[in-house]
C-alpha cells in the first residue's frame, strides 16, 4: 500500500497521508506498516542560498509531513523515548496526538513538561536523547531513521503563532525569588517559581534577555523572535525581567537576600569564560573566542554593520575555526554568512568523536565548511601589524582511550603545516565565570570552578539553588532547562517549608 | 530601566561630561571601576567608560569621554533630560587603595577622569598625593580644579606648552621618582602610549606602577574575551582580571595594535554618521 519511494511532492504526500489515515481508521496500522512509512525529510533552504543569509535553515514540516512522520511512531507501551528526554516530555502521547491531527492537544502535552518547545524542537540533540531510544530507529538499525521527535515538537510549537495563554499562576505567597541569568535554565526556573505564586525577578547582565539563545545560538538556527515570544509569556505571567544587572557587581547574592528581601535565589549564569589554547599568537588581531565572534554577530547584529548596526566584526576571507562542538559549527557557518570565502574547521579527533549535533555537522558541510580532522593548531602567525596571516597545525592520530572513553588524539611529531587565514575562532569550550565565585563567600565550587549542587540543585548556601552550565560545565539548552525545573521544584518546596515555619 | 541624563557639559576640546541616573551603580561603585553603556538596545554598540564620580544620595554617576567615533559622537549629541537605554555596572575589580605614604597619580587627557576617584580615595586614606596631569594643549586639560582639592602637590603640563609646563608627563614623573621621599606607588591612566612610557619612566626607580587599561569590550563580565591583554606573557581579561594591572608587566605594543583592530570600520561608520548629520542639518 505504501509508496516505496519517499514522497517528495505535496500531491504525493497528500495521497500517502490519505491512504495511511484510511488504513488507520479501518483496521489500524500494524507496526510493520508503520516501519515502512518513509521518514520525512526536513524542508530546508538551499545551501548555496542560505550561506549568504541569516534566515532559518530548517523550514519546518508541512502539516502532511508532520502527520505522516507521527504515524511512524509505534506508540510503544514502555515509551523508551520519554526516558531519553531530560525533562521527560510525554513524547508518545504528543506524537500520537499529532498523528490524529490534534495539534493543540499535542502542544498541551508538551507544555506539561517543557516551557520552550519551539526552542527545544530546534536545538536539542535529539539523536543522543529521545530519538536514540526510539524503537523505530532501533528496528531500522539507524538512529537517523528514528521518529523525528524534535521536528514534530517544533511543528506544533510553531503553529502556536500568538503564544499560548500564560500558564496559570497560584495565589501570591509573598515570597520573593531572584533568578540570576535569563538563559534557558533561568526561564524555566522563573516560570515554575512564578506558577507556585512567588514574586519572581530575573536579572540579566546583558541589555537583552535570553542568554545563550540570543548571544550564542545564531538566528539561522534559532530565530530570536521565538525566544522573544517565550520571554513575553514570562512577562505575562508577572515575572519581572531586569537587564543590565550584574549579580556580583551591581548587587551581590548576599545583598539580594539580606537587604533586598529575596527568600530564594537560582543561579543560572552559564559558563561564561572562554577557554583559549595558550598557544603563540592567540592575542593577534583576528583571533576571537567563539563567544566574542557569535556575540558580535548575533546579539550585536554585526551582520548589519554599516546598515544600522554599530558593532563591527572582522571582514574575513579565510577563517579557521578550532573545535568540534555545536559552537564551532555555529561559528563556522556564521563566518560563511559574513562573507568568508573559505572556512576551515579544525578538530583534533575524527568526525565520530565530534560533540556537535549530527544535523549541524551535516549543514556545515552542505554549506561548504571544510573539515580538517585529526589536526590541531600549534601556533598562529601574524604580520608586522599583528594581524593574523596563517595558522600552523600539527597532524594527529588516535591513540588509547582517555578518561572520557574517547580515543585520545596524539600529535605526530614533525607533521607541522601552515594554512593561510586572516581570522581564527577558538571554540573549545568555556571555563566557569568567576564573578559569582569571587563575590559570594559561602558558596562551594569544585576545582573546575563549577558550583557544587546536590540532586535537587541545592547549593551549599540555604535558599540558593543553581543549574545549567555553571554547574554542568558545557552542556545544552535542554539540560539547563531540566536543572531549572529541578531547582524550581526544590525552591518551591524550600519556600513552602519556610512559609510554614514562619506561620508558627 | 532607562537612565536619564541630569547634567551635561562640554569640558574640553571634544571632551564631554554627563551626570546620569544609575542609582544601583552609584551605590555599588568603587574607585577604578567602569560601566558599559549601549545607547539604544537594538543596534548601538556597547562601549566601556570609566566612572569619574558618583553621588549615591542623588543616585547619579559621572561619565567623561572624548568624541572620537560614531558612538561617542551620538553620546555627545544627547542632552540633559535625554535617556540612555542601557548602563551596566559597576564592572572591573576596584582599585586596591592602601597607605603607601607618598603616591604619584599621573593622568593623561581623558585619563584624568578615572584617575580622580582613585586620587580622592588615596588622599582619604592618608597618603601624600602628588598629581601630574598632562594634555596635548590647554583646551584638552580637564578636571584640574578637582585634582587641586585632593592633591598635596599638583603638576600640570601640556605637550605644546599652551598651559602649565611644556613637557610630557614622563618628565615630571621621573623627577618625582628621583626625590628623596620616593613614591611608594604610582597610578597611571591615560592614552596607551603615554602609559607605556610612564611605566618605562618608573621602572628604573623601582616604583610599583599601576595602570588602568581601556580595551575593546562587549559584555564586560568575562564572557567574550575580546578585551584580553598580555600581562607577564599571559592572556588576561581586562574586564574581570583588571582593569588595573602592574604596568611593568603589560605588553603595551600588542595592546595598542589590538585597540586599532577595527579602526578602518570605525572610521567608515563615523564618516557616514557625520555626513548624515550634515544632511539632516544638525551640524
Amino acid at each position: 500500500m505504501v509508496l516505496r519511494i519517499p514522497p517528495v511532492t505535496q500531491e504525493e504526500r497528500t495521497q500517502l497521508l490519505h491512504e495511511l489515515s484510511q488504513k488507520q481508521n479501518n483496521s489500524g496500522l500494524k507496526p510493520k506498516e508503520r516501519l515502512a512509512i518513509p521518514p520525512q525529510d526536513m524542508p530546508q533552504q538551499d545551501p548555496a542560498v542560505r550561506r549568504s543569509n541569516v534566515s532559518e535553515v530548517a523550514q519546518g514540516y508541512t502539516e502532511e509531513q508532520a502527520r505522516i512522520e507521527a504515524m511512524r511512531c509505534l506508540q510503544c507501551r514502555n515509551a523508551p523515548c520519554v526516558q531519553g528526554c531530560p525533562v521527560q516530555i510525554n513524547i508518545r502521547d504528543f506524537v500520537g496526538a499529532i498523528a490524529k491531527g490534534e495539534y493543540g492537544k499535542a502542544l498541551a502535552i508538551i507544555k506539561e513538561s517543557s516551557l520552550l518547545p519551539a526552542v527545544c524542537g530546534r536545538v536539542c540533540p535529539q539523536e543522543v536523547q529521545c530519538q536514540e531510544k526510539c524503537t523505530v530507529g532501533l528496528s531500522l538499525k539507524d538512529v537517523s531513521k528514528a521518529v523525528s521527535i524534535g521536528r514534530l515538537e517544533r511543528f506544533v510549537a510553531d503553529l502556536d503563532k500568538n503564544g499560548a495563554a500564560a500558564p496559570a499562576v497560584a495565589p501570591t505567597t509573598g515570597k520573593k525569588v531572584a533568578i540570576i541569568g535569563s538563559g534557558p535554565g533561568g526561564i524555566v526556573a522563573a516560570a515554575d517559581a512564578r506558577r507556585a505564586g512567588h514574586d519572581v525577578t530575573v536579572f540579566e547582565a546583558f541589555h537583552k534577555p535570553g542568554g545563550v539563545m540570543v548571544y550564542g545560538i545564531p538566528e539561522f538556527r534559532l530565530p530570536k523572535a521565538i525566544v522573544r515570544k517565550e520571554l513575553e509569556t514570562l512577562k505575562k505571567m508577572g515575572v519581572q525581567i531586569i537587564t543590565n544587572f550584574i549579580v556580583g557587581r551591581t548587587r551581590t547574592v548576599e545583598q539580594l537576600m539580606k537587604e533586598d528581601g529575596f527568600d530564594a535565589v537560582y543561579i543560572g549564569v552559564g559558563a561564561g569564560l572562554p577557554s583559549f589554547m595558550n598557544i603563540e599568537g592567540e592575542s593577534l588581531i583576528g583571533v576571537y573566542s567563539a563567544n566574542e565572534y557569535l556575540t558580535r554577530a548575533n546579539l550585536m547584529k554585526a551582520y548589519d554593520f554599516g546598515k544600522g548596526a554599530d558593532t563591527p566584526i572582522a571582514v574575513s576571507k579565510r577563517v579557521a575555526v578550532v573545535g568540534g562542538g555545536n559552537v564551532a559549527m555555529d561559528s563556522a557557518r556564521t563566518a560563511l554568512r559574513l562573507g568568508a570565502e573559505k572556512v576551515y574547521l579544525i578538530y583534533r579527533r575524527t568526525e565520530a568523536e565530534m560533540p556537535a549535533r549530527v544535523e549541524e555537522v551535516h549543514h556545515a558541510k552542505e554549506e561548504g565548511v571544510e573539515f580538517h580532522l585529526l589536526q590541531n593548531p600549534k601556533r598562529i602567525l601574524g604580520d608586522a601589524g599583528s594581524n593574523v596571516t596563517a595558522i600552523e597545525c600539527l597532524r594527529y592520530e588516535l591513540g588509547e582511550p582517555d578518561a572520557s572513553g574517547r580515543r585520545r588524539p596524539v600529535a605526530i611529531p614533525g607533521s607541522e603545516f601552515q594554512m593561510e587565514v586572516d581570522t581564527v575562532i577558538i571554540a573549545i569550550g568555556n571555563l566557569s565565570n568567576p564573578l559569582i565565585r569571587q563575590t559570594t563567600p559561602g558558596l562551594e565550587f569544585n576545582k573546575y570552578g563549577n558550583l557544587v549542587v546536590d540532586e535537587q540543585c541545592r547549593t551549599s548556601m540555604p535558599g540558593v539553588f543553581a543549574g545549567g552550565d555553571i554547574v554542568l560545565g558545557a552542556a545544552t539548552v535542554i539540560l539547563a532547562m531540566g536543572q531549572g525545573r529541578i531547582a524550581a521544584a526544590a525552591m518551591n518546596e524550600y519556600l513552602a517549608q519556610k512559609q510554614v515555619a514562619g506561620n508558627r | 530601566m532607562s537612565h536619564r541624563i541630569t547634567g551635561k557639559r562640554q569640558i574640553g576640546e571634544e571632551t564631554f561630561w554627563i551626570e546620569v541616573e544609575a542609582p544601583l551603580i552609584a551605590a555599588a561603585r568603587r574607585p577604578g571601576q567602569f560601566i558599559i553603556l549601549c545607547i539604544n538596545s537594538d543596534y548601538s554598540e556597547r562601549i566601556p567608560l570609566t566612572i569619574a564620580g558618583a553621588d549615591p544620595n542623588k543616585g547619579t554617576i559621572e561619565l567623561i569621554w572624548q568624541r572620537m567615533g560614531k558612538t561617542t559622537a551620538e553620546l555627545a549629541a544627547l542632552n540633559e533630560g535625554d535617556e540612555i537605554a542601557n548602563v551596566a555596572g559597576p564592572l572591573g575589580t576596584p582599585t586596591h587603595i592602601d597607605r603607601f605614604g607618598v603616591v604619584v597619580c599621573v593622568g593623561g587627557g581623558i585619563g584624568n577622569a578615572p584617575l580622580l576617584p582613585i586620587a580622592t580615595a588615596l588622599k582619604q586614606m592618608g597618603n601624600r598625593v602628588i598629581s601630574i596631569l598632562g594634555a596635548r594643549d590647554k583646551s584638552r586639560m580637564i578636571l584640574e580644579d578637582r585634582f587641586k582639592e585632593v592633591s598635596d602637590e599638583l603638576i600640570v603640563c601640556t605637550d605644546d606648552g599652551s598651559y602649565g609646563r611644556k613637557a610630557l608627563v614622563t618628565e615630571p614623573l621621573k623627577e618625582v621618582c628621583g626625590r628623596d621621599s620616593k613614591p611608594g606607588h604610582a597610578f597611571i591612566i591615560g592614552p596607551t602610549p603615554m602609559m607605556k612610557f610612564c611605566c618605562e619612566a618608573t621602572r628604573p626607580f623601582g616604583v610599583p606602577t599601576q595602570v588602568s587599561l581601556n580595551t575593546i569590550m562587549i559584555d564586560g563580565t568575562g564572557m567574550c574575551g575580546g578585551c584580553r591583554v598580555e600581562v607577564d606573557g599571559k592572556a588576561k581579561f581586562v574586564c574581570v582580571d583588571g582593569p588595573e594591572f602592574d604596568g611593568h608587566k603589560v605588553n603595551f605594543d600588542l595592546m595598542i595594535k589590538r585597540l586599532g583592530a577595527y579602526k578602518k570600520l570605525e572610521l567608515q561608520a563615523y564618516e557616514k554618521y557625520k555626513q548624515h548629520q550634515c544632511r539632516i542639518g544638525l551640524k
